[in-house]
């Protein structure tokens, strides 16, 4: 009990700027990846959903299944499952790049769903004008969708990005790294809440800068 | 340059259109009326080929909608411009841009269709408005944005959806100008979509009247208008909203159908009626023919079916109208 505590707490001087560097290269690769493959993903389930530009109820229905099941298995969970592929794709089921496969695994769907919704907002009249200047549905997609739902589509990737930093800590309890491993391995395991208390803060400054970006660049980009 | 035969549209077992028979030479302007539910708004989606009609043909200049899929389709449409009531410009694009994106769509370069749509621009007299998103203009400016993006592909046809329904008197009048002056100086042909008589008076050489999915009416602005009993000239020229009297008394109402005022003023002399009898009337000029009616109103309904004849050896249509 007579640990050193704050600043001389070698848990806090040494360990709290690599590990936060950790969480922060989890957050922005997961981030990214979900945005790459959800994106796509979530264009695919808008346009074959009912009202969507080319409707296909059996394709919709299979892709919403699979969204469906990832998104309703506890993220823990699924990074335990995940191991196997996890060790295939990136060698190791340790450390933060192991993580940030599970990562982006469980927010995939997350944001796919959510850009399904945004794509959603896009009123009919301007999807019809395009249609009647002889757009292809890929110009509807490029020159319409996604430019008028923008604002949107960057609201969804902040929303997903604050999700993933809860649970780049979740991650911390499996083998994870990062701000998380830190807080269990030294706040929990051995008592030091300087060291609990001083992971929460850095995490709630990232969640905080992740959505004053966020909303910045929505805002910017938002001409309505 | 508009052709529609035998156009047949059923949604499950509702009939929306049914044997509608239409033709528009070029460079005319043709309205199309008729309540909500008439089967306006199908017309135009058949019009647009973004609904299919259940039977009969759709050609511009020629080409027949019905017959095209795909890109034979989306060429087709090219030649259409169109004007929609909600404007629906992207917000995402500068007025420029929004103009400048049926050129893009059919892979225009940028540097030829910027310049394309700043000539379109200035000639909806928007010259100076370029670089402003849909969200910094007025109803009526947004409204010019979307009549040079409709003309940014060069069509042949332009259809208007209710162009002026969101919009104030004085902005209509403005909108419905600049679509005359479009007629006059590029020999477009237009069809407009309106519940709105007043549009029709004002810019329309040709009217079909749509009632329960049909063609009711359909002819040239100043014959329609001047045709003796028809509901439709009664529409065009409406008569303001008094003039009732009691139950007692019988109102006559005198059609200015291929007659002049001051005829229709002495025949009401001959029959025994004098200016004081005037209940309301409305009087238009259209096409250099007096068009409207008159209202008279006389001692007792008997009095009113004896004048009706009285006015119709005269050589004048009238119609007793029941006072409430």
């Amino acid at each position: 009990m007579n640990d050193p505590m704050w600043f001389d707490n070698p848990a806090i001087t040494d360990q709290m700027w690599p590990a936060t560097i950790e969480t922060l290269l989890m957050t922005v690769w997961s981030t990214g990846l979900a945005v790459l493959f959800g994106l796509p993903l979530g264009i695919w389930l808008f346009t074959t959903s009912k009202g969507g530009l080319s409707p296909h109820p059996i394709v919709y229905r299979v892709l919403s299944l699979i969204v469906d099941i990832t998104r309703s298995i506890p993220f823990i969970i699924l990074m335990i499952a995940l191991i196997p592929f996890t060790r295939f794709m990136v060698g190791t089921a340790l450390g933060w790049q192991a993580t940030v496969v599970a990562l982006t695994v469980g927010a995939i769907p997350f944001y796919a769903r959510l850009v399904e919704n945004a794509l959603r907002e896009v009123s009919d009249g301007k999807v019809e004008a395009a249609l009647m200047m002889g757009a292809s549905n890929g110009q509807v997609i490029r020159q319409v969708f996604i430019p008028e739902a923008l604002p949107g589509l960057i609201g969804a990737a902040t929303v997903t990005s604050v999700t993933l930093v809860s649970y780049t800590a979740m991650a911390g309890a499996v083998g994870g790294g990062g701000l998380g491993a830190l807080a269990i391995s030294y706040g929990y395991q051995r008592y030091q809440s300087d060291t609990m208390i001083a992971c929460i803060i850095v995490l709630v400054v990232i969640v905080a800068l992740i959505q004053f970006i966020g909303d910045r660049i929505a805002r910017l980009v938002d001409h309505r | 340059m508009i052709e529609l035969r035998g156009l047949r549209k059923v949604f499950g077992d509702t009939v929306a259109l049914e044997e509608i028979d239409l033709s528009v030479p070029a460079g005319e302007i043709h309205g199309i009326v008729g309540r909500s539910g008439a089967g306006k708004s199908t017309l135009i989606r058949c019009l647009t080929g973004l609904d299919r009609p259940t039977s009969g043909t759709v050609a511009i200049d020629g080409t027949d909608l019905t017959q095209q899929t795909g890109s034979g389709l989306r060429r087709a449409r090219r030649n259409i411009g169109m004007v929609f009531q909600h404007v629906n410009l992207l917000d995402s694009r500068t007025a420029l841009d929004n103009v400048a994106h049926p050129l893009q769509i059919a892979g225009v370069g940028k540097a030829e269709r910027h310049a394309k749509a700043r000539e379109l621009l200035e000639f909806v007299g928007l010259g100076d408005r370029v670089d402003n998103h849909p969200a910094q203009l007025s109803g009526g400016q947004r409204q010019r944005v979307g009549i040079a993006r409709a003309l940014a592909a060069e069509p042949k046809v332009l259809l208007c959806d209710e162009p002026t329904s969101a919009l104030d008197a004085s902005t209509t009048e403005q909108i419905l100008g600049l679509i005359r002056s479009l007629r006059d100086r590029l020999g477009i042909t237009v069809l407009i979509i309106t519940h709105e008589m007043s549009v029709v008076r004002e810019i329309c050489d040709s009217v079909t009247l749509l009632a329960d999915g049909r063609v009711a009416k359909t002819g040239k602005l100043a014959e329609v208008i001047s045709e003796p009993g028809s509901t439709l000239a009664k529409d065009l020229v409406p008569l303001p909203p008094v003039g009732l009297g009691d139950g007692d008394t019988g109102i006559v109402e005198v059609a200015l159908a291929g007659t002049t005022l001051p005829a229709v003023l002495r025949s009401a002399g001959t029959v025994g009626l004098d200016a004081e009898a005037i209940l309301a009337g409305a009087v238009e000029t259209v096409e250099n023919r007096q068009v409207g009616r008159i209202r008279f109103s006389v001692a007792s309904p008997a009095q009113a079916r004896e004048l009706v004849i009285a006015f119709a050896s005269e050589g004048i249509h009238a119609e007793e109208v029941a006072a409430k």
